[in-house]
């Protein structure tokens, strides 16, 4: 490997104008030319300002002190501009639709061309070469909105490819896609990575799902300094991990459950890199000694979808022949691709859309004639991003809202939110201006305001979307909390671990059909169902495979219930 | 998606192949031709030959037809207000008085009122289809890049592209936002008062602002690190160069804005065409 430094920090500190405090402190980091290089850190943790750094976002459009020095390419970053340095650095953002800026595939990766006056013959020739590195020469004409989520993605790389940049860096670049796009989003980037030889530097909380290829160093930040730079099996060897509030692989929990001793030596980096053949009986044992009968719980069906169809214009149907029925104080999960039918099916039960065929019954209740706001007393929707439903200043003003609409007199409506934000964890807030609030807190605020309209059903829609693992454990801890107070939940998610871990069943839309409705121990472990659904198995069923347990279900199954168990046991 | 009030469509029709800048200068021309002329004989040649264009395209019915009822709406006010405000309109514009019918006071149907409210409707009914084929039939982006080459600056240019682009984005997320909000209980049918209606209104609008800063961050830092805005000028992916079906189209439209003014000057004498004296 060349031994020249492509990127060095040399004690950089670098604080927001708008900050009291650095965001980033005294970090020293040297970054070789073709190295593959992982970044991450929770929440806030400052991944993304290093980020910002590189690909001149900072001092350009954030400002902000910066001191000692950052040389990208043997130069001083600070006298080049965001132009310059976008000659070097490539950045692949998060958000695959808001950097989106052409009406077609094509146009969106000419957009630096066209910047660079390049004659438009030649960059039409530029862009079909680059266009077939990312598998999209079939799509130049195609516009954002017949593309899935990982065609956008890569557009977005090819994009920054035209320039032939010598470092490629992508901000969390797993964030909006389902399961099987973010795996073969891993497999491009390591193609190119292998093909270019170029610099690759991905940043990322989700160390799982980035592990699925090789990665030559591990680099964890938190409150802004560099906690941790080896390679993946030291780092997962070590507590690191748990220590700064992000989640370790789901098979080496497993392993630890299991008795074993997590050490590099056994490679544990990656689940292909993995040695099991120490580890096999320790982990084969555990799984025997636990026996867990199955546990018989009563049904009470509350909500009953029968036969249902829906098209928004008469050729094609979005739900084909849907019928599901959901019991009191389940906690279950919908799940599919993009496009599957998972939104409409839940603006179908909030009645903001009309199904064509097909009946809807609560208890016995036909819910046709209700309104929209009729409805929103049995069945509450909570968006997904929290701005989208927020618009008072006051929490107390925005839990209210609801009922004031409503006409209720403020005595019960006091009453109400008092209760609803006690529920919510809020109270201690309730005169905070909303805008001093926390992401997550916010999503209470939002969650509260539903609430208080004391609705049977709650419908959230990804509710930890972009949440590291301690602020996805909070929210979901918390909805397991309002699970147990009567509440019926139902999420539509791509998120398989949140599926895995407190959900008892997963319904699977595929092309507007339900085709799988089972635990999700069951359906994370079957073939075609994954297929349909662009979900991926869970490392899990790869563990077991790998140690030689035959029935894979009930290994993941006894793993879920082993993890409830612990947690429940922590608790009291 | 249903809810789409206007969208550019892909077709290959003669006038889809028109340069984004050879549309933009007809529909100007053209336009001009109807706003200056109150001859009924000249907006009608021009109200047939603008339905034979939007037929020329291919535009269905279905793609415009929020469009149709809106303008519908529109010109029917128009010509119920213009009545009542001034029904003697007609009568000072050509000088003479054919009386129809009394109805009460002074508002009375005469021959001359008809007629100018018949050409003042047909002038909107010809401009319309004019300005649905432009939105429907011009790829922005090239627009953007025909707007450039006249001398506007690029900026403003993409800009309008960009307005394009996104516009579908933020008209389904002002969708979304109003939905989950009319659950919460707000009232947007016409049963609330209006003041209530303002407010309500807010309910949507100010979630709707604080997403749409979030986005134009994300659009503007993507914009920046693809070199956006680097040099005074840059080249276009989807530029077209006028072929000889522009020239034609062009002379066209502006041997009919020709027209127009001549029948004017020359034929009425004035921008009226009077066939009652």
């Amino acid at each position: 490997m060349n031994k020249k430094p492509i990127i060095e920090f040399k004690d950089f500190t670098f604080q927001y104008y708008s900050q009291a405090e650095p965001t980033l402190h005294n970090i020293n980091l040297k970054i070789y030319s073709g190295e593959k290089v992982l970044i991450i850190g929770p929440s806030g943790s400052g991944k993304s300002t290093l980020g910002h750094c590189l690909n001149g976002l900072i001092p350009f459009s954030y400002k902000g002190d910066i001191r000692g020095s950052l040389k990208i390419n043997g130069m001083e970053t600070r006298d080049l501009d965001i132009f310059k340095l976008s000659r070097f650095v490539g950045t692949v953002l998060q958000d695959s639709d808001g950097q989106f800026v052409g009406l077609t595939v094509g146009e969106d990766m000419a957009f630096t061309l066209e910047n660079d006056r390049v004659p438009t013959e030649q960059m039409k020739e530029r862009v079909k070469e680059v266009a077939k590195m990312v598998d999209m020469e079939n799509f130049l004409t195609s516009s954002p909105y017949d593309l899935s989520g990982g065609q956008k993605q890569r557009t977005a790389l090819g994009g920054v490819m035209v320039n032939d940049v010598d470092i490629l860096l992508f901000d969390e670049p797993l964030a909006n896609l389902d399961p099987a796009t973010g795996k073969t989003a891993i497999e491009i980037i390591d193609r190119i990575h292998r093909d270019s030889n170029k610099t690759i530097i991905i940043i990322e909380h989700r160390l799982e799902d980035v592990l699925h290829r090789h990665v030559d160093r591990v680099i964890l930040i938190n409150d802004g300094r560099i906690v941790a730079d080896m390679n993946p099996h030291e780092i997962i060897a070590s507590s690191l991990l748990n220590d700064n509030g992000l989640r370790e692989p789901l098979y080496t929990t497993a392993l630890k459950y299991a008795g074993v001793n997590v050490t590099k030596e056994i490679l544990p980096g990656h689940l292909y890199s993995l040695k099991t053949d120490d580890i096999k009986d320790q982990v084969k044992n555990w799984f025997k000694s636990i026996d867990k009968e199955e546990e018989i719980k009563e049904e009470k069906p509350l909500l009953k979808i029968e036969n249902l169809d829906f098209s928004y214009d008469s050729r094609r149907k979005v739900l084909r022949n849907i019928n599901i029925t959901i019991n009191e104080g389940e906690m279950l999960a919908i799940v599919g691709k993009n496009g599957a039918g998972k939104s409409t099916l839940s603006k179908i039960l909030c009645g903001f859309e009309k199904h064509t065929k097909g009946r809807i019954f609560y208890k016995d209740e036909d819910l046709k004639d209700k309104t929209i706001k009729e409805r929103a007393e049995i069945i509450g929707f909570v968006m997904q991003n929290p701005n989208q439903m927020i618009s008072k200043n006051l929490i107390y003003d925005e839990v209210a809202l609801g009922l004031r609409l409503r006409n209720m007199d403020e005595e019960e409506i006091k009453e109400r939110v008092n209760k609803a934000l006690k529920v919510c964890g809020l109270l201690p807030f309730i005169d905070w201006p909303i805008s001093a609030l926390s992401y997550g807190q916010k999503k209470r605020v939002t969650i509260a305001s539903i609430l208080v309209l004391d609705p049977k059903i709650l419908i959230l829609d990804e509710p930890t979307a972009g949440q590291d693992y301690r602020h996805y454990s909070e929210i979901m801890e918390f909805l397991k909390h309002l699970n147990s107070l009567g509440v019926t939940i139902i999420f539509i998610t791509h998120d398989m671990h949140l599926m895995l871990e407190y959900t008892t069943r997963a319904i699977v839309l595929a092309d507007g059909e339900i085709v799988a409705d089972d635990r999700p121990s069951k359906i994370l472990t079957d073939k075609k169902t994954i297929e349909a659904a662009n979900l991926k198995e869970t490392s899990l069923y790869n563990l077991a495979q790998m140690v030689g347990i035959e029935d894979e279900t009930k290994f993941v199954q006894t793993f879920i219930d082993y993890e409830r168990w612990l947690k429940s046991k922590d608790e009291q | 998606m249903s809810n789409k009030l206007f969208s550019y469509n892909i077709l290959d029709t003669p006038i889809h192949r028109l340069s984004g800048l050879t549309k933009l200068i007809g529909f100007l021309l053209l336009t001009f031709a109807v706003m200056f002329s109150y001859d009924i004989r000249v907006i009608l040649a021009i109200t047939l030959f603008s339905f034979y264009v939007l037929k020329m395209a291919q535009i269905k019915y279905s793609q415009i037809r929020i469009m149709v009822i809106y303008v519908a709406v529109f010109i029917l006010i128009n010509m119920v207000l213009t009545y009542l405000f001034s029904p003697e309109e007609g009568v000072k514009i050509y000088g003479t008085r054919h009386e129809l019918v009394r109805i009460f006071g002074r508002y009375t149907i005469t021959l001359e009122q008809i007629l100018y409210q018949v050409t003042k409707a047909l002038k909107y009914v010809s401009v319309i289809p004019l300005g649905i084929i432009f939105l429907l039939t011009t790829n922005p982006s090239e627009f953007a890049s025909s707007l450039n080459r006249v001398g506007v600056n690029y900026k403003a240019a993409y800009a309008v592209s960009l307005t394009l682009r996104y516009f579908p984005d933020i008209q389904r997320e002002y969708i979304d936002i109003s939905l989950a909000q009319q659950a919460r209980g707000l009232d947007l049918s016409h049963k609330a008062k209006l003041v209530d209606r303002f407010k309500n209104a807010l309910v949507i609008i100010i979630p709707l602002i604080f997403s749409t800063m979030d986005r134009i961050e994300s659009i503007s830092n993507a914009m920046d690190l693809r070199g956006f805005g680097k040099y005074k000028t840059r080249t276009w992916y989807n530029s077209k160069k006028l072929a000889k079906e522009d020239f034609i189209a062009i002379l066209i439209s502006f041997l009919i804005f020709l027209l127009s003014i001549f029948v004017s000057i020359f034929i009425n004498k004035s921008r009226f065409y009077n066939p009652f004296i």
